[in-house]
């Protein structure tokens, strides 16, 4: 039995071969598209790297033991370190943090286990996404008001505190955001077999949802701390700085990024060395806690 | 009857009566009478959509989780009306345990799974006995005793149902429900899970949701058949209870038309 099969339709062009032809017209187009779209995403990570090399160039040469041990030297000396600037950097750090941590995985664990769909977790939840806007400099403004201007703490006005508490407001958001997000993708079924054997709420929470959404808010929290590391606009108003060892937390104190933006613009060529050396610190910690982050969030569940 | 103690025959185990459970203001199941008789295996069959399993989170307050979900009607269970305002859920679910339809154990090792439940239930037995004893009925013991500290995650999709099971069995309910817990396994697995529940019938009532008639043939002492029908005025369908009887009735002889055609598979 032999198959005849009928006559093409002869309204569509002609093609005979079925191999690539780059001069083709939508091969041509194809090839111009994605060189454009390259480009582009090259464009978008180059300044990481242009930052990252210029930092390392002028502030690498820098790094010695006694950066990390000495004090800035006084106008017009050479030498020193920023010992302070890095202790305060982690003092103030770690205040944020032992605020928003708590509140801010407190308001996740609301948001996403206790709060019915009413106007009330709406509202939490939209109000949490404009403080994320909320540029840094205005949190500054409102803890230099809150805390600082009223001397509430001991009748001390800048401080590490104030610092602190103005760095918490900025972590929040993202504590609330990405506990909330993160207990979301725990499985509803994970919930009902703890109900299943007669758990609480309390308990399902604490000993089954919490663990399973472990690496989300890790990874959350760790990424709000590496932003909030960074902040310069917030502690100028509030930790303000010091040129001496930190004296406890309610005192001023010097962080690193305001040690930048203070010895930046001085005439002296030591403190601008010293500024350097202290962009590349804060650089390397900032990239070390995304690495960190990356770390906790590849963490395979056990 | 405003009284949340009421008696009912002492072979009864759960009494539904004049059960009816809405999602909003949408009845998914309506006007549900029915008596559970301890110690026996109950299945619910019926086409999808049509409240059985609806009606067996009812049985240990699941529908709570559910947001909008409300229940009309009384579930009698040791006495009480285990809707009554005073009745904790958290206790109801302590005594009436839950299998689910997809394998969902614990993010914990294989111990920890069994030792969870039984730990805040207040065990002050010996642990490790324990997990034996319920690794043991729900027939999963020899798969896993070599590795009991591995993650509960790691057994096959058969394993981990078996494993929910004797999570189950653990806290010591008095009765089981299990939603459709053969659905997502392969016929040996369901075998298996079916031995299970013959070992397990001596000691618990047991009531299972399921979409295989073969299977509620194989395990089930009495069988309820769930319909669906469309109402006057109401958007979808409402399900209601057709036909409760002995399994051989339901199979054999039923009293309802519809029962026999679902039953013979000229449904539809």
């Amino acid at each position: 039995m032999t198959v005849t099969l009928q006559p093409r339709s002869t309204r569509f062009k002609e093609r005979v071969t079925l191999l690539y032809e780059p001069g083709l017209r939508r091969n041509r187009f194809n090839q111009i598209c994605n060189g454009i779209a390259g480009s582009f995403a090259l464009i978008a990570v180059l300044p990481l790297f242009l930052v990252l090399i210029y930092v390392l160039i002028q502030g690498g040469r820098l790094i010695s033991p006694q950066l990390f041990t000495g004090l800035p030297p006084a106008p017009g000396l050479s030498g020193g370190g920023i010992g302070n600037a890095i202790l305060g950097t982690l003092l103030v750090t770690l205040v944020a943090s032992m605020i928003a941590i708590p509140v801010g995985v407190g308001g996740g664990i609301y948001l996403s286990e206790y709060a019915q769909k009413g106007w009330f977790a709406q509202f939490v939840r939209f109000g949490n996404d404009v403080l994320a806007g909320v540029p840094s400099i205005i949190s500054g403004v409102f803890i230099y008001g809150l805390v600082v201007a009223t001397r509430v703490f001991f009748e001390q006005s800048y401080s590490a505190m104030a610092g602190g508490i103005a760095l918490a407001v900025l972590m929040l958001p993202t504590v609330i955001k990405t506990t909330d997000e993160g207990l979301k993708l725990v499985p509803q079924e994970l919930r009902w077999g703890a109900y299943g054997v007669g758990a609480s709420r309390f308990v399902t929470i604490t000993r089954i949802t919490l663990p399973a959404a472990f690496t989300p808010i890790a990874t959350g929290v760790v990424l709000g701390i590496a932003r909030a590391a960074g902040e310069t606009a917030p502690l100028i108003f509030t930790a303000l700085f010091s040129p001496f060892w930190p004296e406890g937390v309610f005192n001023p104190i010097a962080t690193m990024s305001v040690l930048i933006y203070n010895f930046a613009i001085m005439p002296y060529e030591a403190q601008n060395e010293l500024a350097w050396a202290a962009s590349f610190v804060l650089v390397m910690m900032i990239l070390a806690a995304n690495l960190l982050a990356r770390w906790i969030s590849h963490l395979t569940r056990t | 009857m405003t009284s949340s103690t009421t008696t009912v025959a002492r072979d009864v185990c759960l009494s539904l009566q004049d059960v009816t459970i809405s999602y909003g203001s949408f009845e998914a199941v309506k006007n549900v009478y029915m008596d559970l008789t301890r110690g026996k295996v109950t299945a619910f069959i019926g086409p999808s959509g049509c409240g059985k399993s609806t009606v067996l989170r009812a049985l240990n307050r699941m529908n709570d989780l559910i947001p909008g979900c409300s229940l009309k009607g009384r579930v009698i269970f040791d006495q009480h009306d285990l809707y009554d305002r005073r009745v904790d859920p958290v206790e109801v679910r302590r005594r009436i345990g839950m299998v689910f339809q997809k394998p969902n154990p614990f993010p914990k090792t294989i111990y920890e799974n069994i030792a969870f439940g039984a730990r805040i239930n207040g065990y002050q037995g010996d642990m490790d006995e324990l997990v034996e004893r319920s690794l043991r009925k729900s027939a999963v013991w020899d798969e896993c005793k070599d590795k009991l500290q591995e993650s509960g995650l790691s057994l096959s999709g058969g394993q981990q149902q078996r494993l929910c099971i004797a999570r189950a069995i653990a806290t010591e309910p008095e009765v089981i429900l299990m939603d459709e817990p053969c659905s997502a396994l392969d016929p040996i697995s369901t075998l298996k899970i079916e031995e299970t529940m013959h070992e397990l019938k001596r000691s618990y009532t047991i009531i299972i949701v399921t979409h295989n008639m073969q299977q509620a043939v194989r395990v089930a002492d009495m069988t309820a058949f769930f319909n669906a029908e469309a109402v006057e005025g109401g958007s979808g369908k409402v399900g209601y209870l057709v036909e409760f009887n002995d399994t051989e009735k339901i199979f054999n002889s039923p009293s309802q038309q519809s029962t026999l055609d679902y039953v013979s598979g000229r449904f539809g």
